[in-house]
């Protein structure tokens, strides 16, 4: 897909069509990420300066910066820096592919900056007491306070839902990943009716809403403890509330995905690969554990990224089976924005939304290639 | 493969899918018949007031939810036939509305509304995602090669982003004096208050769905007009094509298999439309069908949840899948059928 085709001139397009498609594209990508950037200014923002019509003013932020946060030229420096840092290391992962010496040396320094990040504002106090406030390093320029991201994370304790997120994540990944690389190869293989009777089937519960399902679960959920007795005994646990719970749930609702995907992906593996092992005297199980295991790696990847976003993304399921302590981050922000009363509390919602954002955008940064492969070769999106 | 290897390969996800994905639509069924309500006794209370000499006693019947020995309250679950069904439908409503043609009365009925609105949604949306990721897709293709990277890269961020999170930040654009909300008052020269009203909300989300889907379809595009034969387009060209025959005669043929597998993923994904009710909090003027489910399962102000209209409200949803997936699957067990004989 990425190989580059110089078209002749012929086929090239005209001056002012070529204007006219890129001025299209610029408009395209400044709406693409428009609404992500102005919230992520908006959450750095005091609610004055957050809230304001005046674009310039939530750009730059006056008030914030008469309110006395700010950062000066030093800061903006270490940031733009760190960036550049960050940047260039995913960049040289992504080319090689391995983590070489001087990968590691980027990847350090841009974690070690992260953690300096902390000692920056002691740092910069410093440096302001040593070189004097007027000098021009240290005069505040923009109005700018991460008051808000303090509040969400530490006061508030947004990082239960985090790791409550991280923990449903990885579940739902690991359960997924097992149970549909098993299945794929199985219906890769098979040219049998049944295996086309399955995959139909799996697109059609694809299809379903996710609180159909939901609602079938709920009851059964509340009451698990009641009918599960006669199994655990004393011991049943109540599902309703349980991650562990969410996770099952979860996991088999992108089974008909994850099926779909990995299958399309073993079916471009040569069948000749496993029908060697097979001549060579290994059983199915061994000829996959043997040869497919160790060159299906790239699928997998690409269709645990989408697993990932299901797991991260999801509102409904968390927020019908969970209870408010075991809560996730996405259903959590709901509560923000229940009780958003005061314009503080509304500038918390943005920055925790930002919060929930930025692992993402990452996401997307590092494994951009595997995602369009996945959105192009797998028969169903997630 | 043999048959007992492959039922070894797929057992696991086959046991996970029946367990709760097919067990659990054999159960909103059965829950969708059936009601389940606190058993009430009728008990006959002395009620005493104080008065002169003598208290004032009266004894009245009441009625009363039964407790338990340990306190709860005992439910009982009854058969109750379509009675879920109709306390949502409302047939002699809908028939009394539709046959005076009252559209916005009918508007009133929560089901209607929801329907209505996931309609419209559904196929409104279709045709402009599908153009909008066919334009930007036949841009980027003449766009040089090292703005191609960047230029995906920004178009995935509304494609990954979290979709309730995605709604209100488009939400924050607008809501009150927002940003964009003052650029329309001055484009416009005109009070405007998106949320105020319906039809406003709507536009809102379906602006943000097609944000959010347009680089799917874009991306799919892209990668097909790569394939498009370089031959055909040369000797298109010889033949005194214009840019717009070349387009619609050879590219979008080729493209057409894609274009068929976008509609069909829009069309599943965009009829159980959700977080957009959530994340612009619309639900006092849009409601779509998956949200309707999700509120009769959200325990109201006394603790309990609809679960028996929620569940009639489920199935009545799954209908409109089947239709939605009556004729690609019929597409595909012609193909599946051709391919075996062939």
């Amino acid at each position: 897909m990425q190989q580059n085709i110089e078209h002749p001139k012929s086929i090239q397009l005209s001056k002012s069509l070529k204007l006219l498609s890129n001025g299209f594209l610029g408009i395209w990508c400044l709406i693409a990420v428009f609404p992500l950037l102005w919230i992520t200014l908006m959450s750095l923002k005091y609610p004055l300066d957050a809230f304001s019509a005046n674009p310039l003013v939530v750009i730059f932020g006056p008030g914030t910066l008469a309110a006395g946060a700010s950062i000066n030229l030093f800061d903006l420096l270490m940031v733009i820096l760190w960036v550049v840092f960050a940047f260039l290391g995913i960049k040289r992962w992504q080319a090689e592919k391995i983590l070489g010496s001087k990968n590691w040396l980027y990847l350090g320094i841009s974690i070690g900056w992260l953690f300096a990040a902390v000692v920056f504002t002691d740092l910069s106090v410093a440096l302001k007491e040593l070189l004097g406030a007027d000098f021009f390093l240290m005069t505040p320029l923009l109005g700018m306070t991460t008051e808000h991201f303090q509040s969400v994370w530490i006061e508030q304790e947004f990082y239960r839902q985090f790791l409550n997120t991280l923990f449903v994540t990885t579940g739902v990944v690991s359960i997924s990943l097992t149970v549909g690389t098993l299945a794929g190869y199985g219906l890769a293989r098979s040219g049998s009716n049944w295996a086309f009777w399955i995959l139909m089937t799996a697109l059609v519960f694809r299809a379903l809403p996710h609180s159909v399902l939901v609602s079938g679960y709920l009851p059964w959920f509340i009451n698990s403890a009641e009918w599960l007795r006669p199994i655990f005994g004393d011991a049943a646990p109540t599902l309703y509330g349980q991650p562990w719970a969410i996770i099952v749930v979860l996991a088999s609702i992108n089974q008909p995905f994850t099926i779909w995907m990995l299958r399309s992906f073993f079916q471009n593996i040569p069948r000749e690969l496993d029908e060697a092992a097979r001549i060579d005297g290994c059983s199915h199980g061994e000829a996959f554990v043997r040869v497919i295991i160790p060159v299906m790696w790239p699928g997998v990847l690409t269709a645990g990224l989408f697993s990932i976003l299901l797991a991260y993304n999801d509102y409904l399921v968390a927020a019908l089976l969970l209870d408010a302590q075991n809560q996730t981050m996405v259903p959590a922000i709901s509560g923000y924005f229940n009780r958003e009363t005061t314009s503080t509390d509304q500038v918390e919602a943005v920055a925790a939304a930002v919060s929930i954002t930025a692992p993402l955008f990452v996401l997307v940064m590092v494994f951009q290639k595997q995602l369009v492969s996945g959105l192009t070769q797998g028969a169903v999106k997630g | 493969m043999k048959h007992r290897t492959f039922i070894g390969f797929i057992g696991p996800s086959l046991f996970l899918m029946a367990l709760f994905i097919a067990g659990p639509l054999f159960s909103v069924f059965w829950q969708s018949l059936h009601v389940t309500q606190p058993i009430y006794i009728q008990v006959e209370t002395e009620v005493c007031t104080p008065g002169f000499l003598s208290q004032k006693c009266t004894t009245e019947i009441q009625t009363q939810p039964q407790m338990g020995p340990d306190g709860k309250i005992i439910t009982e679950t009854k058969f109750a036939g379509f009675e879920s069904y109709r306390s949502l439908l409302k047939p002699e409503l809908f028939l009394k509305h539709f046959s005076q043609q009252e559209w916005s009365e009918l508007n009133n009925i929560n089901f209607y509304k929801a329907l209505r609105f996931t309609l419209t949604f559904t196929l409104i949306t279709l045709p402009i995602v599908l153009i909008l990721g066919l334009l930007i897709a036949l841009s980027v293709n003449q766009a040089l090669q090292s703005f191609r990277g960047p230029i995906i890269f920004i178009s995935l961020l509304p494609f990954v982003i979290t979709p309730v999170i995605g709604a209100l930040s488009i939400r924050w654009l607008f809501v009150g004096d927002g940003i964009l909300t003052t650029l329309f008052e001055w484009l416009l020269e005109r009070d405007i208050s998106m949320f105020a009203q319906g039809w406003t909300i709507e536009i809102l989300m379906l602006g943000y769905r097609v944000w959010h889907v347009a680089p799917f379809a874009f991306i799919v595009f892209y990668a097909g007009l790569q394939t498009v034969s370089r031959d055909t387009l040369e000797s298109a060209i010889v033949d005194g094509a214009t840019r717009w025959q070349r387009l619609r005669l050879v590219i979008l043929p080729h493209l057409s298999p894609l274009i068929l597998f976008v509609s069909i993923i829009h069309l599943m994904d965009s009829y159980r439309v959700f977080e957009e009710v959530i994340g612009f909090r619309s639900e006092a003027h849009v409601i779509s069908l998956q949200w309707l489910t999700y509120d009769l399962l959200i325990p109201d102000d006394t603790g309990n949840r609809l679960i028996s209209r929620a569940s009639a409200s489920s199935m009545l949803t799954m209908i409109g899948i089947i239709l939605l997936l009556i004729f690609p699957l019929r597409r595909s067990w012609r193909e599946h059928k051709l391919l075996k004989r062939g």
